[in-house]
């Protein structure tokens, strides 16, 4: 039984040395042999192999596996017809390597395994980010680096106090009852971009080269995703984490200028949705969890792809400097409508038929202010995908810009993608039946179409309204403080500063030792120095007549005895 | 920004009064959204999704809320384009 991810993996190997024509095919069909692979593979643990007192398992496929395993071979394929022209050996085995690597850890049954290939992509993906090639991207490249590996250390840490505490390395479910249930959390819990260990996503990503980008949108969150869906479903905690994830970057979305950067964070946004149905736990949320990942990476990819090719022929991806590119990028455009619509879940395209059953599950369990919470970041995700980006990028105020259509490899990727996020929303049941668990549930009544229509449009109205009466803020070139802040400028600040205070605090100390020493130095100076009264020096005559002295009161003295 | 020639096409969108029927055409289909909550059988899990024009209303407000709050949001948090630029590490 051969590993899909080993094909992904090895077979990145060989990219450098082949000729152009030769490489496209093979970056083509390289994912398609591993989704070959993956779907001949039944439920079952394969590829065990034993090191030291323990088995490793390296390939365990059952049905939550599976949707995962399937949506990043789908998703290695588009990325790879994307970037097919791209001639960056590099980059793109660094791209498979990632994607191979994001598959294996999925099909990972134990910890140790999962480790491997989860530093793997760490590593594998930095070089996307350092493919841009400017010094703006390394420094990000480096912070992004830095907290991926972080976390695979603290996912080390979790499983080493795991297999101490329990003598079992399989990953399973772990539950936050134990230390190495809460390390592990926190570890996955950093590569899900959870509030607060988020930032890394929207400093990076949006850094990435045109097609790295669209490649790192779909695995190393996803897998996350899947990690936690795995080891803590259920978890109550995750429905409060899951739904601040959903709303809070919804605000800095609005005011980002720079729309890759607004992708990214409203893939955090929708992380949030699958968060909270790991959260609630139930089959239908865990169904939805997984159907959302799917139909997100997908979305996300498009939209990631069409911002990839204005970026590619206008040379910026700022809201502020764009607008009017549908004129000569009518093709773009509508692939991006197609995502926009996706993404806001707008019935018969894909993110309707995923998001919806995680806010039933959550109507089931009667969690409102949750369900409140996901509703307004669902009208909000509208408002910032949906129309935001559409608009700003290829309507809103004409640029002046006249860049050529998208070049045809990236036309025929965005075309792809955009079919299966339509067909998926027209037609979900191929996606229902490789779901987890069976489902029993109904995208399309009446209620819930006319709810949705009435949710997305108005949100449309609202929009409308803001920009015709100039309420609307406008795209502005800026930055937006977010929690990286703390780490990129209150830390330093507070490090200079320490090392300020350390440095004064030590010339003190050494300047109040020497004037000690001077201090110390005069006083034996002055009794042992040159004019020391214990430095005096004596002829030798005196000496003698001294001695003599000392002698001839001695003999007088014993005469006299 | 460039300017594009003077002789180009003109487009539908250019003309700003088909931009004006789209945004009626975006008001009709509204008003006949909103009206349409008389018209089927709701299958709710919360008290709130029963009443008039629930999502509707909701998706308005919020959406306001949100872009007003975020606009807020910008007097705190926005800095230059080059705030990190050089500085930070």
């Amino acid at each position: 039984m051969m590993n899909p991810a080993f094909i992904l993996i090895l077979g990145a190997l060989p990219i450098p040395f082949l000729g152009r024509p030769i490489r496209q095919a093979w970056l083509l069909a390289l994912p398609v042999v591993a989704f070959w692979m993956a779907f001949g593979i039944d439920d079952g643990t394969y590829g065990q192999v034993a090191v030291f007192d323990y088995t490793l398992v390296t390939l365990r496929m059952d049905g939550l596996a599976r949707v995962f395993c399937f949506i990043f071979l789908i998703a290695a394929f588009l990325g790879n017809l994307y970037c097919l022209n791209d001639d960056d050996p590099v980059q793109q085995v660094a791209a498979n390597i990632y994607a191979g690597s994001a598959v294996g850890a999925v099909l990972a049954g134990d910890l140790i395994t999962l480790f491997v290939y989860w530093e793997l992509t760490a590593i594998s993906s930095v070089f996307l980010i350092l493919a841009s090639g400017t010094e703006q991207a390394r420094r990000a490249a480096m912070r992004y680096l830095i907290i991926q590996v972080g976390s695979g250390v603290l996912l080390l840490a979790g499983a080493l106090i795991h297999v101490a505490a329990t003598g079992e390395i399989g990953f399973n479910h772990f539950g936050l009852e134990t230390t190495a249930g809460k390390v592990i959390f926190l570890a996955f819990g950093i590569k899900c971009a959870f509030p607060l260990l988020h930032n890394w996503l929207q400093d990076a990503y949006p850094e990435a080269t045109v097609g790295g980008t669209v490649m790192l949108s779909a695995f190393t969150t996803k897998l996350a995703v899947y990690s936690l869906a795995r080891g803590y479903a259920g978890t109550e905690i995750l429905i409060t984490i899951g739904a601040t994830m959903t709303m809070f970057p919804i605000f800095y979305a609005v005011i980002e200028n720079d729309l890759r950067r607004v992708l990214a964070y409203s893939l955090n946004n929708q992380l949030g949705f699958m968060v909270v149905g790991i959260g609630v736990g139930t089959e239908l949320a865990l169904n939805g969890t997984a159907a959302h990942a799917f139909t997100h990476i997908l979305y996300k990819a498009l939209l990631f792809m069409s911002m990839g090719a204005v970026l590619l022929r206008t040379g910026t991806c700022k809201g502020s400097e764009l607008g009017g590119l549908y004129k000569t990028m009518p093709w773009t455009t509508g692939f991006c409508i197609v995502g926009a619509a996706s993404i806001s879940a707008f019935p018969l395209f894909s993110g309707f038929v995923s998001k919806s059953m995680i806010l039933s599950a959550l109507g089931h369990e009667g969690n409102w202010f949750a369900w409140a919470v996901l509703l307004f970041a669902s009208a909000g995700v509208f408002h910032h995908s949906g129309i935001k980006i559409p608009y700003f990028a290829f309507f809103a105020h004409d640029s002046g810009r006249r860049p050529k259509e998208a070049p045809f490899n990236m036309l025929l990727a965005m075309g792809f993608t955009a079919f299966l996020c339509i067909g998926i929303g027209v037609y979900p049941d191929p996606l229902y039946a490789i779901l987890p668990y069976a489902v029993d549930y109904h995208p399309y009544t009446s209620a819930h179409v006319i709810n949705q229509l009435q949710l997305l449009l108005f949100s449309a109205l609202a929009f409308t309204f803001l920009m015709t009466t100039g309420l609307y803020p406008p795209e502005l070139k800026s930055t937006n403080l977010d929690f990286d802040w703390s780490y990129r400028r209150f830390l330093p600040c507070v490090i200079r500063w320490g090392g300020r205070m350390i440095a004064a605090a030590d010339q003190g100390a050494r300047r109040g030792l020497l004037h000690l020493l001077d201090e110390i130095l005069r006083l034996v100076n002055r009794y042992s120095g040159v004019e020391g009264t214990f430095a005096r020096t004596y002829p030798a005559g005196s000496m003698v007549f001294w001695a003599v002295g000392f002698l001839a009161v001695f003999l007088v003295l014993y005469f006299v005895g | 920004m460039t300017t594009p020639p003077t002789d180009e096409k003109k487009y539908w969108l250019d003309d700003k009064r088909n931009v004006c029927k789209i945004i009626w055409t975006l008001v009709v289909v509204c008003a006949g959204l909103f009206v349409a909550d008389a018209f089927y059988h709701k299958h709710p899990y919360f008290a709130a999704e029963s009443w008039f024009g629930f999502y509707a209303l909701y998706g308005f407000i919020m959406c306001v809320g949100l872009v007003l709050a975020a606009k807020f949001m910008r007097t705190i948090l926005m800095r230059d384009e080059d705030y990190y630029d050089g500085g930070d590490e």
